[in-house]
C-alpha cells in the first residue's frame, strides 16, 4: 500500500495504524479503568483479551458457515460472545481476588495463564478457516488516493469505543452509581457507611470491564488483524493495563493514551512498508519501551499519583 | 508458649493445603477432559505414566524440572520482599543470551568467528568456558532483574507490570540479535547464535540423559534456603517483606535489600538460560522461550516462596509438562492442555490461601490456663 507513496506512506501508515490498532487497547483499558475505580487491578485482562478474540473469531465463523446464520450478522454475534466470555473470567477473577488473604495481582498471572490456556485450547480448531468479518465505515470515500481510502475505513467497535470512553467519563463523575464505584475504591469505610456493598459493586466492576476487554479481543480477530493466531495480543491486554496508570485513571485520557498506543505499534510495521527492515523486532517492542518509560516518568516514589483510587493494592482494601 | 517450639501442625498445614489444592485441580481438569470426551482416568493414568511411570520417563521429566526450579526463585526470592516479580522468561532470555555471548568469545574469541577462527577454538579446558558460560548468564539475568528492583525502589514503578513488559522487550533482543548481528549464517530455517562447541557444553551427569543443569537447580534452591532461613540478610529482607516502614526505622538498608535480592532473582533465570543454550540447544535461538519462566512463577507460587518445596514441586510440574506431548499424542489434545492445567492449579492453589487458619486440627493445641476464681454473685449483663 505505501510502496507507490514513498517515504509519505510511513505517516500514513502510522495513521492508519493507529485508527486500526489502538480500539483493543482502548476498551482493554477503559475496561480495567472502570476496574480499578473499584479498588481492585485485573492484570488478567491479558488473558481475557485473548479468550474474547478467540470467542468472537470461533462464533463469527461458526454461525455463517455452521449454522447458517448471514455472514452479515454473524461477526457481531462472535462480539457478543468475546464479551459474554470475558465477563465468565472477570465472575472468576472477582469471586477469588475477593477471597480472604487472596492477592488480586497473582490472580491475574493466573487469570492471563489460564485464559490463554483456554483460547488456544478451543482456538486450535479455528486457527485454519476464515471467519466473516465485521464491516468497516469508509471515511475515506472523499479522496482519490487508494492508500488513504483504506487507512480510514475505520471499524463502528472502534466509534463505540471512542463514544463509550466520555460516558464513562460522565458515568463517574455524575451518576449515583459512579459514586459508589468511586466511593468503594476511594474509601471502602465511606462505602459501607452509604450502605454500599463492596463486594458487589466489585463483582459487577470487574465483571463489567472483562466484558469490555473481550471486546477488545473481538477488535482483534474481527477487524485488524481480523485473523486468529496464538501470537495475535502479545501483550496488548498488559501493556492497557499500564496504560490506565499513564491516564490518571480518567476515562477521556484513556482514549487519548490508547490512540497513542495505537500509533507507536504502528510505527514498525509501517517502517517496513518503506523497506526499512533493520532493527524491525526493536521497532516492534516499541510500545512496551514506551510503556516502561512513561511509567518510569510518570510514576513517583515520593507521593502515590494524583488520581489513583485510595484502596488500590492494599489487600481486601 | 515457647517460641522455638517445633510447630508441627502449621508445618502439616503448609504441605496439606497446597497437596490438597493440587487434588482438586486435578479433579478439576477431570472434569474438563470429560467435556473435551476424553476417560479423564485414563488422561490421568497417561499423565502418570510419562512424568514418573519408569526410570526413563522421569529422567525426562527432572530434565524439565531443573530449568523450573531455577526460574521458580525469579519470583520466590523477591516475594520474600513482597514484590511480586514475573520477569522470569525475560531473566532466562537475557542469561541464554549472556551465556551464548560469553560461551563463543572463550571459545572462539568472537561471538561471530570469521571462517578461520571457526577453525580452531582457542584451547580453554572445558571447565573455565562452563564457569564463563554461567556467570555470563548469571551476571545478564541478575542485571536485568535488578532494573526492576531498581526501578521499584526508586521509582515506585509497579514491579509486575515492568518485569511482565522486560519479557515483551528481552524476547524482542533475542530475535534482533539471532537474526542480526550475532546470528549464524548456516542456521537457516530457525536463526540462531553460532554453536557452542561440543566439548564445551554441559555434559549429562553419568550413564543418565539428565545434564548438569539439574545440579545447579538443586544448588540454587538450597542455597536460596540457607540464605533466606539462616543469615542475617535473609532475615533482613524477610523483615523488610513483613512491613517496609518498620524495617526502614530499624535501619535496614530497603533499597540495597530489593536491587541484591532481585538481582538473586534474576540470575537464578539467567542461570537457567545458560543451562538451556550450554546443555540443551546449544546455541542461543528462540527455542529457548519454552515457556519455563511462566511456569516458574507458578512453581514458586505452589512453594510458597519456599526455596526447597519449590525444588520439589519443580519436579512435580515437570513431569505434568513432560507428559503434554504424550497427551497431544494419544488423545488428540493441543498442546495448550498443559496451559491449562497450570491455570487451573494456579487458580485453585491462589483460593487455598484463603484456606489457612481455617481448619482446627492445624492449629496449636491451647495451653489450658487456670480457671478463673469462682465468683458467687455473677451478675448476668
Amino acid at each position: 500500500m505505501a510502496a507507490a507513496l514513498g517515504w509519505w506512506g510511513v505517516p500514513l501508515g502510522i495513521l492508519a495504524g493507529t485508527l486500526r490498532g489502538s480500539a483493543p487497547f482502548l476498551f482493554v483499558s477503559l475496561g480495567e479503568c472502570l476496574t480499578e475505580k473499584s479498588g481492585k487491578i485485573n492484570l488478567g485482562l491479558e488473558g481475557t483479551l485473548l479468550t474474547g478474540a478467540m470467542s468472537a473469531y470461533a462464533i463469527s465463523y461458526l454461525a455463517s458457515d455452521k449454522w447458517g446464520i448471514p455472514a452479515t450478522v454473524s461477526p457481531w454475534l462472535g462480539v457478543l460472545a468475546a464479551g459474554v466470555a470475558g465477563m465468565i473470567l472477570g465472575f472468576i477473577h472477582a469471586w477469588l481476588s475477593q477471597q480472604p488473604k487472596v492477592n488480586d495481582i497473582a490472580v491475574g498471572i493466573a487469570m492471563i495463564i489460564f485464559g490463554s490456556g483456554i483460547a488456544f485450547y478451543f482456538g486450535k480448531a479455528f486457527i485454519q478457516p476464515k471467519a466473516p468479518q465485521l464491516p468497516t465505515i469508509d471515511l475515506g470515500n472523499w479522496s482519490a488516493m487508494p492508500a488513504l481510502q483504506s487507512a480510514l475505513k475505520i471499524s463502528p467497535l472502534f466509534i463505540f469505543g471512542v463514544l463509550l470512553a466520555p460516558l464513562m467519563a460522565w458515568f463517574f463523575k455524575s451518576t449515583r452509581w459512579g459514586l459508589f464505584v468511586r466511593a468503594v475504591g476511594d474509601s471502602p469505610d465511606a462505602a459501607l457507611a452509604m450502605g454500599v456493598s463492596i463486594k458487589r459493586v466489585r463483582m459487577l466492576c470487574i465483571i463489567a470491564g472483562s466484558f469490555l476487554a473481550g471486546i477488545g479481543g473481538a477488535c482483534l480477530s474481527l477487524y485488524y488483524p481480523g485473523l486468529w493466531s496464538e501470537s495475535i495480543s502479545s501483550g496488548q491486554g498488559l501493556m492497557a493495563v499500564a496504560l490506565v496508570i499513564f491516564a490518571r485513571w480518567n476515562p477521556i485520557q484513556c482514549l487519548w493514551a490508547s490512540l497513542f498506543f495505537g500509533g507507536a505499534q504502528a510505527i514498525g510495521p509501517a517502517l517496513q512498508s518503506v523497506g526499512v527492515d533493520q532493527g524491525r523486532y526493536l521497532f516492534n517492542a516499541m510500545p512496551y519501551i514506551l510503556t516502561l518509560l512513561i511509567m518510569i516518568i510518570t510514576c513517583s516514589p515520593k507521593k502515590t499519583l494524583s488520581g489513583a483510587p485510595g484502596a488500590l493494592g492494599t489487600i481486601n482494601g | 508458649m515457647a517460641l522455638s517450639r517445633f510447630n508441627w501442625r502449621s508445618r502439616a498445614e503448609s504441605v496439606v493445603i497446597p497437596l490438597a489444592a493440587l487434588m482438586v485441580a486435578l479433579v478439576l481438569f477431570g472434569i474438563f477432559c470429560m467435556f473435551g470426551g476424553k476417560n479423564p482416568f485414563a488422561v490421568y493414568a497417561a499423565i502418570f505414566k510419562t512424568a514418573f511411570g519408569s526410570w526413563n520417563a522421569f529422567q525426562g521429566t527432572l530434565l524439565r524440572a531443573a530449568p523450573l526450579m531455577l526460574t521458580a526463585l525469579c519470583t520466590a526470592l523477591p516475594a520474600r520482599l513482597g514484590l511480586m516479580v514475573i520477569g522470569n522468561e525475560g531473566a532466562l532470555v537475557l542469561g541464554g543470551l549472556g551465556a551464548a555471548a560469553v560461551g563463543l568469545i572463550l571459545s572462539y574469541g568472537s561471538i561471530t568467528p570469521n571462517p578461520a577462527q571457526l577453525q580452531t577454538t582457542l584451547g580453554l579446558a572445558p571447565t573455565v568456558v562452563q564457569i564463563g558460560m554461567a556467570l555470563g548468564g548469571i551476571i545478564a539475568g541478575g542485571i536485568w532483574i535488578a532494573i526492576v528492583g531498581a526501578l521499584r525502589h526508586y521509582r515506585a514503578v509497579n514491579e509486575t507490570i515492568s518485569s511482565l513488559l522486560m519479557n515483551y522487550i528481552a524476547i524482542a533482543l533475542l530475535n534482533h540479535l539471532v537474526e542480526g548481528s550475532w546470528k549464524d549464517p548456516a542456521s537457516l530455517n530457525k536463526p540462531s547464535t553460532f554453536p557452542i562447541p561440543e566439548l564445551y557444553r554441559l555434559g549429562n551427569i553419568g550413564s543418565t540423559r539428565i545434564h548438569y543443569g539439574l545440579i545447579y537447580g538443586l544448588v540454587a534452591c538450597a542455597i536460596a534456603y540457607f540464605l533466606i532461613q539462616h543469615t542475617t540478610f535473609g532475615f533482613a529482607a524477610r523483615t523488610a517483606g513483613g512491613n517496609v516502614k518498620a524495617a526502614r526505622i530499624a535501619g535496614l538498608p530497603v533499597g540495597q535489600l530489593t536491587i541484591i535480592i532481585c538481582f538473586l532473582a534474576g540470575s537464578s533465570a539467567g542461570l537457567a538460560g545458560m543451562v538451556e543454550v550450554a546443555a540443551v540447544q546449544g546455541q542461543a535461538n528462540a527455542s529457548i522461550v519454552a515457556g519455563y519462566g511462566y511456569a516458574g512463577i507458578l512453581v514458586a507460587f505452589i512453594a510458597r516462596y519456599n526455596a526447597l518445596a519449590a525444588a520439589i514441586v519443580a519436579i512435580l510440574l515437570g513431569g505434568i509438562i513432560n507428559s503434554g506431548g504424550a497427551l497431544q499424542r494419544s488423545f488428540g489434545m493441543p498442546d495448550a492442555t498443559v496451559l491449562v492445567f497450570q491455570g487451573l492449579v494456579f487458580l485453585v492453589v491462589l483460593y487455598s490461601e484463603s484456606l489457612y487458619g481455617r481448619f482446627k486440627i492445624f492449629k496449636e493445641p491451647e495451653i489450658p490456663l487456670a480457671p478463673p476464681p469462682a465468683t458467687s454473685s455473677a451478675v448476668p449483663v
